[in-house]
């Protein structure tokens, strides 16, 4: 007799073995997980553990923005028309009246102006896009600050590097869509930057544009690698983001009761999903109503795109300022010879910019085989207690911060009333000086903290009373810290670097050792070396002072 | 290479590993999770009532704007404009919209967290881990299997066999590349030419002021002026218009003769009067400013400057070489033209520009 898989069966007949449903709601759950076998997968997520710390929230504005960004866009696409064919403007907005236009820059007239909130849509997908690159960039910061990006969790670091190359490289796509002055003026800055390539840019700047700039194809070709082809990859890099994750799950600070070994927080259910998912409303609330209160990219007041005319304040979105920066301060090199061209001018900052970001993207993998360490980490470092990754990390965002300026020197001038060549110059050095003098004032800084915290340990903390002693001294009495705080600020290791292979074996005979392997015993050195770390203070030196008066 | 960093190199964990009493004499040990204390919400009712009443009122106000969404989208016309104080003049429609909608989301969020916050437990728990690497046993046996696997396939033995699936699984996407090739004409030396070389000694072409649409004089340009430039015949609703005046505009000057620096340049223009390519020879934005004192020509993208009086030297900036200067003349009605092409390619360089 069949009692299993009859699907046909009435309520009254036992459709498998196991016991009747209490009520609709368990047996809507057993229907579908006789399909789709949910019991099993529900069984150790629903009450999975989420540790909690409010930089985790960075992460997740990044996926809520991306989530707002499709919602917008999928509205957004229903009226924009991705043409460069040309019409002219008969709409509401008078002071365009009669002028010829794309049907690209219509339509988005026509939305931010005919379509009844058609203009809020539009502005919460463009400032969503906006926090959306910049909770990325945050949030990688806050995974490379906390070394979160070590074993086992450096491909989902490739991952979400990944997902703001493509964020950034997508927001400049939308962001030139509307063919407005603005818009046209990035688009010509392309064409020039395809150019500078040796041999092939001609034909590739061709080949994307369809011919002459600015040609007639640019818009639609954009419009789909904009919707259809980058926000593909993205989703596809999103989940397998989060998948691992969920696998991996969240690393967490040193702490009492919390170890490399387990994971302490809060369930999903409730506490996380109530959490999280009142975030993404929040998000969005807050989004929505920057979205009605401050007014970006306002395409109207730049007008329709013509080649030979040019907004003074051409500005691209604050997360291409940096490469903007790069090519505003790069001196205008050519070399001519043999009959051809080689634009050094833009050129090299087309190769510096991916270089840059290539930089921080290959990071986990040259300070793994620094240190040489292959174990797994789920607890996070105080960047205090990595002062050469913390310096690195500073002096990256420093050249990021300055090239940004570099690319808003115009604003700057007129601003702050500075001449704009002395800006150019300035930036010019500093982007040989800054980095190093930032790496070099954050390594000592974390320094500095961390004996600081050495002191706290054996020397307590300042209570703020004053005591006088019997023969007229005063002194502060100092407490000593409770345990768990002790703990906290004693739970980090301190490696020692690695040493130079010998180099003669036991027998005598001279062993070579590789000019890798020595470079690397260096620049373990540099890591983990003296003038890297303060050595942590021992439970001798704590029992030695604490066995004393209790004070000093 | 096994230069890996030796255990003993490494910090020893220190303290105890989990829940275990910590080790007496070590005051750094880790005391292990605290006890877990109360919130007023879980041991007073009345605080729990409250935060109930407060979570719900946030969902309430949010159904409120929710409908207010809906009403101003009905109600508020979509060109009235309003004045409200910090912000100046902004769409009465827009604002409405977007606060209603930041409010009833915001609202929702807002009372889930605080929900989460105050009355779900807020209990600690700790979860184990488990190394992400399988243990050596599993690692054997999935080698083997795979190379069980191998070894039936052949694909080690028959070199030939794996040589040719190498080869023809490289070149299979060449195809791929192969099929872009339509995306757009070849370059040739198209960008070395613009739509001035219609314009010969025999027939030349006039330029036109992109203002007034007039023919120009050269009595008509005042010392010191700025005017620009497209050729004759260029109108703006011709499909080609984009694609021509990215090339063809023109920036016309009239320089003081004693105030020219460079022969060759003062030459190509007439009494004093030069025409300047406007594209910048950067990455191509068109020039717009000028400053009459130095003449000196900024371009706004990334501040490339030119001497217009020294046959456009730059003098500051990223572009790479001058601008390029259009020879004119007059014809015999006295009207300026030009009677040729370009001496050099406009605009941006590139690898083929000689
Ligand atoms: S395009 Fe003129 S300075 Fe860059």
């Amino acid at each position: 007799m069949s009692t299993a898989n009859n699907a046909t069966s009435g309520a009254s007949k036992p459709a498998s073995t196991r016991a009747k449903p209490a009520n609709k709601f368990e047996a809507a759950a057993d229907w579908t997980d006789g399909r789709l076998g949910i019991y099993t997968l529900a069984k150790s997520n629903l009450r999975k553990i989420f540790p909690d710390h409010w930089s985790f929230m960075l992460g997740e504005i990044c996926l809520y923005t991306f989530i707002i960004i499709i919602l917008t866009g999928v509205y957004l696409t229903l009226f924009f028309k991705p043409s460069m064919a040309e019409t002219v403007y008969h709409g509401t907005y008078a002071p365009l009246n009669g002028i010829r236009m794309s049907e690209a820059y219509a339509s988005t007239m026509d939305i931010s102006f005919e379509v009844r909130g058609g203009l809020l849509i539009r502005q919460i997908h463009h400032w969503a896009a906006i926090v959306f690159v910049a909770a990325m960039l945050v949030h990688m910061m806050r995974v490379f600050f906390t070394g979160a990006f070590r074993k086992p969790r450096e491909i989902n670091w490739l991952f979400g590097a990944g997902l703001l190359f493509l964020g950034m490289f997508d927001g400049f796509m939308g962001y030139s869509l509307p063919d407005d002055l603005l818009s046209g003026t990035g688009i010509r800055f392309m064409e020039g930057a395809i150019l500078a390539v040796p041999l092939v840019g001609t034909y590739l700047q061709f080949f994307l544009y369809g011919g002459q700039f600015p040609g007639t194809d640019i818009v639609p070709r954009f419009f789909t690698i904009h919707v259809l082809l980058i926000p593909g990859i993205m989703l596809g890099l999103l989940v397998a983001h989060l998948i691992l994750v969920f696998y991996h799950k969240h690393t967490q600070f040193a702490g009492p009761g919390r170890t490399e070994k387990n994971v302490v927080g809060m369930p999903l259910m409730p506490v996380y999903m109530a959490k999280a998912g009142g975030f993404f409303f929040l998000v969005f609330g807050v989004i929505a109503a920057a979205s009605a209160i401050a007014t970006v990219n306002p395409i109207w007041a730049y007008g329709p795109y013509r080649p030979d005319q040019v907004s003074t304040d051409a500005q691209p979105d604050w997360y291409m300022g940096f490469s903007e920066g790069l090519i505003r301060v790069m001196p205008g090199w050519e070399i001519r010879a043999w009959g051809h061209t080689l634009n050094m001018g833009v050129f090299v900052p087309l190769m510096v910019f991916p270089l840059v970001l290539m930089a921080i993207w290959v990071y986990p993998f040259l300070e793994a085989w620094v240190t040489g360490d292959k174990r797994e980490h789920h607890i996070a470092d105080r960047p205090r207690n990595a002062p050469v990754r913390t310096g690195f990390g500073a002096a990256w965002i420093s050249l990021y911060v300055l090239l940004l300026l570099g690319g808003g020197n115009d604003l700057l001038a007129t601003h702050l009333h500075l001449s704009i060549n002395t800006i150019t110059y300035f930036v010019r050095v500093g982007f040989f000086v800054v980095p190093v003098l930032t790496f070099f004032i954050t390594k000592r800084w974390c320094l500095g903290l961390q004996r600081r915290d050495k002191d706290k340990v054996l020397h307590g903390r300042e209570s703020g009373i004053i005591k006088r002693l019997p023969h007229g001294e005063f002194v502060e009495i100092h407490e000593q810290l409770p345990q768990d705080k002790l703990y906290k600020l004693t739970a980090h290791e301190q490696p020692q670097p690695i040493e130079l292979p010998a180099e003669v074996d036991e027998n005598g005979v001279a062993l070579k050792a590789g000019r890798l392997a020595k470079a690397r015993a260096k620049l373990s050195g540099a890591f983990y070396g003296e003038g890297a770390q303060i050595a942590k203070p021992t439970a001798e030196e704590h029992h030695e002072i604490t066995s004393g008066h209790g004070h000093h | 290479m096994s230069h890996e960093m030796s255990d003993e190199k490494l910090p020893e964990s220190h303290g105890s590993e989990g829940h275990e009493v910590a080790v007496h004499g070590d005051p750094f040990a880790d005391p292990g999770l605290p006890a877990h204390g109360p919130r007023r919400t879980d041991i007073d009712e009345r605080a729990a009532k409250r935060a109930e009443r407060q979570v719900s009122l946030l969902f309430i106000v949010s159904m409120l704007a929710t409908v207010g969404f809906i009403a101003s989208y009905v109600a508020i016309d979509i060109d009235k404009i309003v004045y409200i104080f910090p912000l100046g003049h902004v769409s009465a429609l827009n604002f409405a919209l977007g606060m209603t909608l930041g409010v009833a989301l915001f609202c929702i969020g807002a009372g889930a967290v605080h929900w989460a916050r105050t009355l779900m437990s807020d209990h600690e728990i700790p979860a184990d881990r488990h190394p992400i690497e399988a243990d050596d046993e599993l690692r054997a046996d999935v080698i083997e299997q795979f190379q069980t696997g191998a070894a039936e396939s052949g694909f080690g033995r028959r070199k030939m066999l794996r040589n040719t699936l190498i080869g023809s699984m490289a070149l299979v996407p060449l195809s791929g590349v192969v099929l872009l090739r339509d995306l757009g004409p070849l370059p040739e030396d198209k960008l070395a030419h613009t739509g001035w070389e219609l314009a010969t000694p025999a027939k030349p072409l006039k330029l036109i002021n992109m203002n007034t649409n007039e023919p120009m004089k050269p009595e008509d340009i005042v010392t010191g002026s700025l005017t620009f430039a497209k050729p004759e015949g260029l109108e703006e609703d011709q499909e080609i218009f984009q694609e021509q005046i990215a090339k063809d505009a023109l920036m016309i000057i009239r320089i003081a003769p004693e105030d020219l620096k460079d022969k060759t340049s003062a030459e190509l223009g007439f009494e004093g009067i030069l025409a300047y390519s406007k594209i910048c020879t950067h990455v191509g934005c068109p020039i717009s400013l000028y400053e009459q004192q130095t003449h000196h020509a900024l371009c706004p993208c990334h501040q490339s400057t030119f001497d217009l009086a020294d046959g456009a030297r730059v003098i500051f900036g990223p572009a790479g070489h001058p601008l390029p200067q259009l020879k004119i003349t007059t014809d015999e009605k006295g009207f300026l033209v030009a009677t040729g092409d370009f001496q050099e390619p406009v605009g941006p360089s590139y690898w083929e520009r000689p």
